[in-house]
């Protein structure tokens, strides 16, 4: 009985072919743009959740003030009011597990032909373990290289790719930083890009006091531009971000009310909230998307209470001959059912398709995951069964002598 | 089997009008036995159709008794009624009313479909039926590919297949010309023949010659009731088709 019904609910919708695809178009752009918009919008919350983790968690950056002189105020981070025995006074404070200085900058760096010019961060053993970063190949400087502020060097794989090339194995080799010889340690992992599209792999790392003395010439010896810190958890970070202040305002003879030569930025929260804005952003997308689906339902409940009018004799004639209430509706609502669900599935490949599309033409990472698709799927059946209950449920209730002199 | 088919007891029915109820049927009263062969006639507006619409379990009567093949139906619930309708009524009506999109297979098998027979089955019966009918050559035509006699024949072999007590015909030559409806006469007579109660309805006296039975109506009433042949009588006409339809059924 139900698979006769199904034939006949196939039947009816190759009896008006144009029609019947219309009413699936709409169907199959709703589906399709909730598929593709969920594609797009979950790759990109995947690709900022993993900037984030590359990032560390529960981090702070503390920067210098801005140098001032004569009024104007320069960039932040110049001034050289941070040094290593601020970071040794955090390293102290409850709730931090973990302190790296930073200081920074860029340099020309050559290897035997090859020139490149990128981001030199010197630092302590502490900042890959805040950072999470690990190493691929060779191994990382020690306390002794910062002590005695040897010229080894740790180098991320853009370097690695731009200045040896795939068939040197870089570990042990000496570059020219800045003229001075280095001998390569190790090759960091890949990190990929930061949010801000900037490419973490283009960096090379090198003991904090080799940066101070050798690479960077400070005004004042022992100044770092960063200090980051990493709390002990989501939950403390509130209580070590007073701390930091506090600590920092008392060891800069700070005043209460006047300016701190220093800010601390909490870099979990920033990240944070960049994953927030695309989520938002995907969510927004697919409620857009979700709107075409609506209108797409609307259309078949346009195209059912059509067709009904136009077969209300049919309908006479399947009553009298013994087709009760329910057979009929469910005659209508399979139909309905019928359309939404191939209109569906058309609109799931064209998704689908469509967001393969976006990633080769635009690079921009998509994830398509069977809970989306199968939402999509859900959503567009019922709208099937929610759009069509109404039509259907108007021919089932057709009184069968009206019907059938219906002309 | 019951010996009447049909018991009708003082029913009434009234339309509802803007100007207060109007009487459509007035105190009817109809016994018809089974293998009977009755037609119901009368001009328009005596309350014939409303009548058929009645027997045909189509309406509802507002007072009176309606008891077919010994089931109370005048106020059996919805479903019951469609069961009723496909089970022990077989339609035969004045345009066929065969399903335009459907081949002539699926139209007469399409009751079977409703009282649940699986596939081979009804595609079994429904061949049967065509080929007693003469049809047997066109069974994935489709209604418009044939002639009105022929498809009137369809619509008789879709009212047999559910093998019903009744058949209820409503002005079933209407649409055809005289030698088609002499035609279409003649294998009702032959299915009476056979044992199967018809009642049809018609204005015209030729028609209604054919039947055992002829049951006249008048502003709402029955004026006439003349029997004119012993049940089972009827005259069937020298060209009888080969195989008897029960047979088939």
């Amino acid at each position: 009985m139900f698979t006769a019904m199904l034939g006949e609910a196939w039947h009816a919708m190759g009896a008006n072919r144009l029609r019947t695809f219309l009413t699936m178009l709409g169907m199959v752009i709703g589906v399709s743009a909730v598929v593709l918009m969920m594609a797009i919008g979950q790759g990109a919350e995947a690709a900022v959740k993993r900037s984030i983790s590359a990032m560390g968690s529960n981090l702070f950056v503390i920067l210098s003030g801005p140098p001032t002189s004569g009024g104007a105020r320069s960039a932040t981070g110049n001034a050289p009011s941070l040094n290593v025995k601020d970071a040794n006074a955090i390293s102290d404070l409850d709730g931090v597990v973990g302190v790296a200085p930073v200081t920074m900058g860029k340099a020309q760096i050559v290897f035997g032909s090859n020139n490149w010019n990128t981001d030199i961060i010197g630092t302590t053993p502490s900042y890959l373990e805040i950072r999470g970063w690990n190493l691929s190949d060779g191994y990382a400087f020690s306390e002794s290289d910062i002590r005695s502020a040897t010229r080894v060097a740790l180098v991320g794989k853009t370097i690695v790719q731009n200045i040896f090339g795939d068939n040197i194995d870089p570990v042990g080799k000496t570059i020219r930083i800045k003229q001075s010889p280095f001998v390569i340690l190790g090759v960091l992992d890949s990190k990929g890009q930061t949010l801000d599209g900037r490419d973490q792999d283009d960096t090379i790392i090198v003991p904090l006091t080799t940066a101070q003395r050798k690479l960077f010439g400070n005004q004042l010896p022992g100044s770092v531009r960063q200090i980051i810190v990493q709390a002990e958890s989501d939950n403390t970070m509130p209580m070590v971000e007073e701390g930091l202040n506090s600590l920092l305002n008392q060891r800069h003879n700070i005043r209460e009310g006047s300016d701190s030569d220093f800010y601390v930025r909490n870099l979990t929260a920033i990240a944070n909230s960049a994953a927030e804005t695309t989520r938002t952003m995907s969510l927004l997308l697919g409620a857009i998307a979700s709107v075409s689906l609506l209108v797409g339902g609307i259309g078949i409940m346009n195209i059912m209470l059509v067709s009904v009018t136009e077969r209300t004799r049919e309908i006479g004639i399947r009553m009298a001959i013994g087709a009760r209430q329910r057979d009929i509706l469910l005659q209508f609502l399979l139909e309905a059912i019928v359309i939404s669900i191939v209109g569906c599935l058309i609109g799931i490949a064209i998704g689908v398709g469509g967001a393969i599309m976006v990633n080769i033409i635009t690079k921009a990472e998509i994830i398509i995951s069977a809970n989306s698709v199968a939402i999509a799927f859900g959503v567009a059946a019922s709208i099937g069964v929610f759009f069509g209950f109404y039509p259907a449920r108007k021919a089932a209730m057709l009184n069968p002598i009206e019907a059938l002199r219906y002309q | 089997m019951q010996k009447s088919v049909i018991e009708v007891s003082s029913l009434y029915k009234d339309y509802q009008t803007a100007a207060g109820p109007f009487p459509v049927l007035k105190d009817v009263n109809l016994h018809i036995e089974n293998g009977d062969y009755v037609a119901i006639m009368g001009p328009s507006g005596s309350g014939k159709s409303t009548f058929m619409n009645i027997l045909g379990c189509l309406d509802k009567p507002s007072k009176g008794q309606y008891v077919l093949d010994g089931h109370p139906v005048a106020n059996m619930e919805q479903n019951a009624v469609a069961q009723v309708r496909n089970k022990t009524i077989g339609f035969v009506f004045q345009g066929f009313n065969l399903l335009a999109r459907s081949s002539l297979l699926d139209n007469v098998a399409l009751p079977l479909v409703y009282a649940g027979v699986d596939k081979a089955e009804r595609h079994a019966r429904a061949k049967l039926l065509l080929e007693k009918v003469g049809l047997a050559n066109y069974l994935n035509s489709r209604p418009n590919q044939i002639s009105g006699g022929q498809q009137q024949r369809v619509a008789i072999a879709r009212a047999l297949v559910n093998k019903p007590s009744l058949i209820l015909a409503d002005e079933p030559t209407g649409n055809l010309d005289s030698v088609t409806s002499e035609e279409i006469m003649t294998l009702f007579s032959e299915l009476n023949q056979e044992g199967i109660t018809i009642v049809l309805v018609t204005h015209e006296t030729d028609i209604a010659e054919h039947a055992s039975r002829q049951v006249r109506f008048l502003d709402g009433r029955i004026v006439q009731d003349t029997r004119t042949r012993e049940i089972g009588t009827s005259n069937t006409s020298s060209k009888s088709i080969a195989i008897p339809i029960s047979e088939a059924i």
